[in-house]
């Protein structure tokens, strides 16, 4: 497109000029045009063929093609060559041509979007790709940003606005981004026509999380970083408008110079294809050497002498010339055992498998109308080997939907599921959920099942009401009511969403706040609560406070946080009371529930004076604020009331025990990596039936040094051997271990194990002197969880596993930081509709739910690598009967590179005659019935093994070819030698012969297809017949007496296919070489069926045996867990909010009284904010930046 | 981290979708209103199409095994029968051996004038029934050798005018000879065989000649369509070929290769005939019929015969044999034994290997496949 202009030179520095179009246009930066498509109408052609003529094969053909130009070695017609290499590079073209159309279409549905550009001091609306950098453009809530902007004025106080970064880095929490101070009084069009600041700035870059520049104005100089900026991609969330000056425009935008091509990833059966490619090249050249060294000793023996009759060609003066001559031809003729289509027709399989995907509706998700996406073509039958699964938690395992589940107050448990006669009702037979009609704020997406608690709050239960009201104060939620009555939280974790949202429906509706008070309305009634402090949240704290004071005037502090915690710091008299909801807590968190502990505790005004007084003093501290601010915080919190417990439920994904017990009864192993804390990710563990009490131990491995986990593991290693040596198979053990190393002993461990790793850990067993023993460690336990990594651990271990394990690897996950793992897996699989786009954009298949997982892989993913397998074990063996038939005839002709063939039947054999058939069966064959895989789990085992098409069935294949074309050229050779016809005349004439082994050759393959056909749907049927009928009908075609006059020297062959095939004799040929090429083919594999049958063959054959038969289900019942106790807790979200909400400066205007508040440095808390998470991120011991610290909850 | 970008995906993303709604907030009204994108509910789609799917059981392959033994002994038998009826003579007359007659002609070159002639006397011991064909059989020759089998135009051979005075290359070095383009040109025209033979029945020392039909030995098709004389003005084939040269080996030109006109030039049965390549380097060629006169007497009775040969070809110098067959047919053509015997021995052993896969399920068979399926 020529809109768009081509690249300078990389640049120094960015000077931008604000509304200084004729000065910017100085340095020709890119204008905002994007273009993603690769060609146009005229470079189409050139480009194409130049991009297709990289490739080996192609380069290959035409490089045939040029040896048949020379008059003296070619053995074929040029067009033999030619006519498949134009089709290959036709049905190329014409799929680059309709990417490259589609590529077009968004390109100009991007560049046309319509913006407001101020352009001489009024908003215009403009197209995209008009935008120019250092224009100001006006963005609103819900727009896209058109580039990317320097944020100079919003409709928000202290000019901050809040963007959505999903496109860009897949977080779905909002993001702050703040103006300038001296810019954000830039509100109105005349101002900003007048502002012509200059920024001076960084060159174009990738880096999403960095920017630094600085913004000269008015003789002054202001730095400027990331915080200000808003990139492309972004969407502006919850702020009216906002203003900004284009700095970097199309091409140049942060999101667009991170649009690197993934890695192209391949197949290990496209790997083993190469190699055999390579090996049959080999095999090639080696007959070629042969038959060359046959014609020089013809020529010089036999051709010497028969030059009366056949002298020379010019300038062939000796048989050793002559010899090498023919190796070229013969290399031309016997090509055909590598035929171009081979990889041809492998992409139009994977293609059709790719489409078979693309329309599962079994894989398609109802509630999120996304079906499932295959993005790669590329990778399908790899679908049917994989060995490890690395899956994320959160989003992936889990809904990331925290559900307020049941509670305990006062020693009181609720929320079991109750029947009618009170007993706890079986899950399935749900009853109605409690009414919360009486409330008309509560939340009509919430759902609980136990009236009681409702009842207790109706009759003034004062625990159940304390209760509530914390759940309604204690928190940092964000309300909005858009219109009366109906209200939105914004919670940063969803775990305090679900509660607050509980405490709503319950009657304590948190209706909105201010920096300085909370207003809630209890039962009905408006209560005004003074919030005096929020003692905000940490991971070392492992619990929040708030300090409010009631309309009464009373000081009250609560708490809630995580048992471990909480429980210490409860007033002594507290212990009847702990050790009752001590057993709660147990109970839930067997259930798999996150359990939370609140507390209260009512503090004296003159207290609470003196503390208030050093937690300011102790604010304003300009070292070690953080200490001292815990201490203060550590003080206050002591000694207080236990109020309950809150258990809640992280729901799981549907169907991910099942998919996970189904996958790991294929042989498959999963690996959860969670950037999820310890706790969590073992809860979930248990929720999803990973880990189960029937395992014999759990190693949790937690050491900060190298020693400690060194430590961990080797014992961890010493306990499963000692338990397999008392298992009683002492005696194999100690052959092996004689005769092995250890590893291997691992492998055939008794018990089942599961392996917990944490991060700090995983550094350090990821390093170099470690890693083994950690794989051989982990690989011999049944599950293993890794938390709190990182995301770049995650593809360590991703990383670790493919180089040791030489296992295909698939990484599922849904959110930014599963990224990495997905692109080094060798399958990556995405989530979509959870957590913005990035994993899906990074995947090779997407879906929205966990569950389709085992239909991706059992399914699918067996039936690709089944049919791939079988397509190309027939490939090479019908182009090897095919082509070694030119071998045998060489011993014959002199080797004179005569083909057997008419050229013609060389040209179409392949893209004709033969492909349709084993196209169709590549396509569509099955083995068994889809519902049989997921029943027979053990069905995906061959594939994983690697048994269907390895080097050893390749060369059976390959055997099978030469046998047949030994037939099919001796038998011929046998009849015809004397024969003659039954006119008299010559049987053997080299045209009757040649149409007699091709149509045996036709028939045979035919036939073998079709014993190769398990699944004979109607298309297979009309490809194998249709194939057969098209080469009569081509044959006799082709031997016309219209086409011979037409062009008698190009058909030679007129009037052979009536001749020929007209002859019984020649019938009787070619049904006895049918019979001899089949018939032990048959039995072979009568055998192997009744002998050694595969689980898949007695599958089917109990089918067959027993239609009408119902297989028993297996029914995976969910079986509630007892007995061990984790404690579970929630507040996983990040901290954050509660500094914002106590500075007052999230608050608009219109939603606060008046704005009398102090305001402190307008950057003041995001700086804060930032400083504390960096510093969490170290201590956390993670090496990626910012953007990858945001926790995900 | 690397966004793998494409305006389609910024095209296709949720602007509208709701963030931070407590518990989550399933954004369900989101993005794709509109064309909905669920997948059809076909069974093509859906992998469902009916098909059929054979599976190689105990009651479909053993069955078959017999059946096509049972076929095939019979039809084998038959060909072997029919083979062996068909009475077939063959004479050797390269003369390599000295004491053969033709011993003195084995040197000889294109372009001897008069021709060598020898004479060879041989006995047939049985009586030739219904029509005799007569060969001559060459071997060692190369006729399909690639160069020789694409050194022809089959343009001018049929009758295509610029052809006839512009041979294609692929004759060369047989494309002209003295500037005058070679018709026909090419290396299997110029080696077209050229003895002639003649065949006497020897009945008390007197020589009867045979007749020899010479007509009715090529394809059809080859004599009506892809072989034609040139055309032009006048049938005079002299006049026709005017302007081209014979081929180098030839002693005279094309048109003058028989006497009879619907014989003659391009259309000349035994040069079609030569003109049909072998496949194998020792084949046989149809000579000459010999048509059984009525029905009292064989075509060739036991007796004493003598060929004579005018020996113009040849072919010692690369240790080529030259034979003359004589030979009656069946429905099947020759004599063929191989394709009888193929059919009796495939025959036997399919039947044979159904006889042991027979056995072998019966003893060792997993007849109780659908007892248990382990898992």
């Amino acid at each position: 497109m020529e809109r768009c202009a081509a690249r300078r030179a990389p640049e120094e520095e960015r000077r931008v000029r604000a509304n200084a179009r004729e000065y910017n246009e100085k340095f020709q930066y890119a204008s905002n045009c994007i273009k993603t498509s690769k060609y146009n109408i005229v470079t189409f052609l050139p480009v194409n063929l130049f991009e297709q003529f990289q490739e080996v094969a192609n380069t290959y053909f035409l490089f045939l093609l040029i040896l048949q130009l020379i008059p003296q070695i070619s053995s074929l017609s040029w067009f033999t060559t030619i006519v498949p290499l134009v089709l290959v590079l036709t049905i190329t073209a014409v799929k680059d041509a309709t990417d490259d159309y589609f590529r077009h279409k968004s390109d100009n549905q991007v560049n046309n979007r319509q913006s407001q550009v101020l352009i001489s001091g009024v908003l215009r609306q403009e197209q995209w790709m008009n935008v120019r950098v250092g224009d100001i453009i006006k963005l609103e809530n819900n727009q896209f940003v058109a580039a990317d902007l320097l944020l100079l004025s919003s409709s928000e106080p202290h000019g901050l606005c809040y963007i959505e970064t999903a496109e860009l880095d897949g977080e779905t929490n909002m993001k702050v981004r703040q103006a300038i101070p001296v810019t954000s009084e830039l509100g109105d069009t005349n101002k900003l026509a007048r502002f012509d600041g200059e920024v001076i700035c960084e060159p174009p870059n990738n880096k999403l999380d960095k920017f630094g520049g600085t913004l000269y104005w008015k003789e002054n100089k202001y730095p400027l970083n990331n915080q200000n900026m808003l990139l492309r991609g972004c969407v502006l969330r919850n702020t009216e408008w906002c203003f900004g000056l284009v700095i970097f425009a199309g091409p140049d935008t942060k999101l667009m110079q991170n649009s690197g091509r993934t890695k192209f990833k391949r197949t290990s059966i496209d790997r083993l294809m190469n190699t055999l490619v390579l090996w049959i090249f080999g095999f090639l050249v080696c007959m070629g050497v042969i038959l060359a060294i046959g014609n020089a000793i013809w020529e010089h023996e036999v051709g010497v002498c028969f030059q009366i009759y056949l002298p020379w060609d010019e300038g062939v003066h000796s048989a050793f010339f002559s010899g090498f001559l023919s190796f070229w031809s013969y290399i031309i003729i016997l090509n055909t055992v590598v035929p171009i289509s081979l990889y041809v027709s492998v992409e139009v399989i994977r293609l059709g498998h790719s489409y078979f995907i693309n329309w599962d509706k079994k894989m398609y998700c109802a509630k999120r109308r996304t079906p499932a996406e295959a993005r790669t073509t590329t990778l399908n039958e790899e679908l049917g080997q994989v060995e490890y699964i690395f899956s994320d938690k959160t989003g992936t395992l889990t809904q990331n939907i925290m559900v307020f589940s049941k509670c305990s107050v006062n020693g009181h448990s609720y929320g079991d599921l109750q029947d009618v006669l009170g007993h706890k009702a079986e899950l399935g037979e749900r009853p109605e959920p409690v009414d919360f009609s009486f409330n008309p704020l509560a939340d009509p997406r919430f759902q609980f099942w136990d009236p009681s608690l409702l009842e207790a709050v109706k009759l003034g239960d004062p625990h159940v009401h304390e209760f509530f009201r914390l759940l309604s104060l204690c928190h940092t939620v964000m309300s909005e009511e858009k219109s009366e009555g109906e209200l939105y939280y914004k919670a940063q974790s969803p775990d305090e969403g679900a509660l607050v949202t509980a405490a709503r429906n319950f009657g304590f509706v948190f209706r909105s706040r201010t920096p300085k008070t909370i207003t809630v309305h209890e039962l009905g009634r408006a209560i005004t609560y003074e919030l005096l402090a929020i003692l905000d949240f940490n991971n070392i704290r492992k619990r929040m406070s708030v300090i409010v004071r009631s309309p009464e005037g009373k000081i009250r502090l609560y708490c809630k946080g995580a048992d471990t915690i909480l429980l210490e710091r409860l007033h002594p008299i507290n212990q009847d009371l702990t050790n009752v909801t001590t057993d709660h807590l147990n109970e839930y968190a067997g259930e798999g529930l996150r359990t939370l502990v609140l507390a209260y505790k009512d503090l004296e005004e003159s207290y609470y004076e003196d503390w208030s007084e050093r937690l300011h003093r102790a604010g304003g501290a300009p070292e070690a604020r953080e200490d001292r601010l815990a201490r203060l915080y550590d003080e206050v919190e002591h000694d207080m009331m236990l109020l309950g417990a809150t258990a809640i439920e992280d729901k799981l994904q549907q169907g991910v025990p099942e998919t996970i017990a189904i996958l790991t009864l294929a042989n498959i192993k999963i690996w959860v990596l969670t950037g999820d804390k310890q706790e969590t990710a073992v809860n979930i563990g248990y929720s999803c039936k990973m880990l189960t009490d029937d395992m014999t131990e759990v190693f949790v491995v937690t050491g900060h040094t190298v020693l400690e986990v060194r430590e961990e593991l080797r014992k961890a290693r010493e306990k499963m051997m000692d338990a397999s040596r008392s298992m009683g198979n002492g005696f194999s053990y100690q052959e092996k271990l004689s005769s092995s190393k250890l590893t291997s002993v691992l492998e055939a461990i008794a018990g089942e194990y599961a392996l917990v790793i944490n991060g700090h850990s995983l550094a350090h067993a990821l390093e170099a002197d470690m890693e083994v023993e950690f794989l051989e460690t982990a690989c011999a336990c049944k599950a293993v969880i890794c938390c709190r990594v990182t995301p770049l651990q995650k593809a360590q271990v991703v990383e670790l596993v493919k180089k040791y394990k030489k296992a295909v690897t698939l990484a599922i996950g849904d959110g930014a930081n599963d990224v990495s793992m997905i692109k080094t897996a060798h399958i990556g699989v995405g989530i979509s509709g959870q957590e913005g786009i990035q994993a899906v954009l990074a995947s090779d298949y997407s879906f929205s739910q966990f569950k389709f997982l085992q239909r991706l892989l059992l399914v699918h993913g067996r039936w690709s690598y089944l049919r791939m397998c079988k397509f190309l074990c027939y490939f090479f063996y019908k182009n090897f009967a095919f082509t070694m038939v030119h071998f045998w005839f060489g011993f014959f002709c002199g080797f004179s590179a005569q083909t057997v063939y008419d050229q013609y039947f060389i040209t179409l054999y392949n893209i004709v005659y033969t492909s349709l058939p084993v196209l169709a069966m590549g396509v569509f064959d099955q083995d068994v019935p889809e519902q049989r895989s997921m029943e027979y789990p053990k069905l995906y085992e061959p594939g994983q093994l690697n048994l269907l098409f390895n080097k050893r069935e390749f060369f059976i294949c390959i055997a099978q070819g030469i046998y047949t074309s030994v037939l099919m050229f001796f038998i011929p050779y046998g009849v015809f030698a004397d024969a003659t016809r039954d006119d008299g005349a010559q049987l053997a004439d080299y045209q009757s012969f040649a149409v007699t082994v091709a149509t045996s050759l036709v028939i045979v393959v035919s036939v073998q297809i079709g014993l190769d056909t398990g699944f004979w749907t109607a298309i297979n049927h009309f490809f194998i017949w249709g194939s057969l009928a098209a080469y009569f009908a081509i044959l006799f075609a082709m031997h016309s007496d219209g086409l011979f006059q037409m062009f008698p020297n190009q058909f030679r062959f007129v009037g052979n296919a009536q001749n020929t095939l007209a002859q019984p004799t020649v019938w009787l040929t070619i049904a006895l070489t049918t019979v001899v090429c089949i018939m032990p083919v048959v039995a072979f594999r009568f055998l192997k069926l009744d002998l050694k049958p595969e689980l898949s063959d007695t599958v089917r054959y109990t089918q067959l045996v027993r239609k009408k038969q119902k297989t028993q289900h297996r029914c995976m019942r969910r079986v509630g867990r007892v007995g061990s106790r984790r404690s579970g807790y929630a507040f996983s979200h990040q901290e954050g909010f509660g500094e914002l909400i106590m500075s007052g400066k999230n608050m608009r205007l219109s939603s606060l009284a008046l704005s009398s508040f102090a305001a402190r440095p307008s950057a003041g808390w995001i700086e804060t904010l930032r400083k504390k998470k960096g510093s969490d991120g170290s201590t956390a011991g993670s090496p990626s930046g910012a953007a990858d610290k945001t926790l995900k909850v | 981290m690397a966004v793998n970008y494409s305006a389609k995906e910024e095209a296709d993303g949720h602007p509208s979708g709701g963030v931070g709604v407590p518990g989550g907030g399933a954004g369900g009204g989101g993005g794709g209103a509109g064309k909905t994108r669920k997948p059809d509910n076909t069974a093509f789609k859906q992998q469902r199409l009916p098909a059929w799917q054979p599976i190689l059981t105990a009651g479909t392959v053993l069955p078959a095994f017999f059946i096509i033994g049972l076929i095939f002994i019979p039809i084998g038998i038959g060909i072997f029968v029919t083979s062996n009826n068909i009475r077939e003579y063959e004479i050797d007359y390269t003369g390599t051996e000295p004491s053969s007659p033709c011993n003195k002609c084995l040197n000889v070159s294109w372009d001897s004038t008069p021709p060598c002639t020898c004479t060879i006397n041989f006995t047939l011991e049985h009586s030739f029934e219904s029509n005799v064909f007569m060969y001559y059989g060459l071997s060692n020759f190369y006729q399909n050798h690639r160069r020789y089998v694409k050194s022809r135009d089959d343009s001018q051979l049929n009758g295509d005018n610029s052809s006839l005075h512009n041979p294609s290359k692929e004759c060369e070095p047989y494309r002209t000879n003295e500037d005058k383009p070679i018709a026909p040109c090419g290396a299997i025209a110029n080696s077209m065989f050229n003895d002639t033979l003649e065949l006497y029945r020897i009945d008390n020392d007197t020589r009867t000649p045979i007749t020899l039909i010479k007509k009715g030995i090529a394809w059809w098709t080859d004599k009506n369509v892809k072989f034609r004389n040139p055309t032009g003005d006048g049938n005079n084939l002299t006049a026709l070929f005017q302007g081209t040269t014979k081929p180098i080996n030839w002693p005279k030109p094309v048109y003058m290769l028989d006497s009879e006109p619907d014989n003659n030039g391009f259309i000349n049965e035994d040069f079609i005939v030569w003109m049909r390549t072998a496949a194998l380097p020792t084949f046989r060629k149809l000579y000459r019929l010999i048509e059984r006169k009525n029905n009292l007497q064989p075509t060739l009775q036991a007796g004493k015969y003598s060929l004579d040969i005018a020996y113009n070809y040849p072919v010692h110098s690369f240790d080529g044999r030259k034979r003359m067959i004589l030979s009656t047919i069946s429905w099947m053509g020759g004599k063929n034994p191989f394709l009888g015997i193929a059919y009796i021995t495939v025959g036997s052993i399919c039947f044979f290997l159904g006889v042991v896969l027979l056995i072998i399920h019966h003893k060792y068979g997993n007849r109780n496949t659908s007892a248990d399926i382990p898992n």
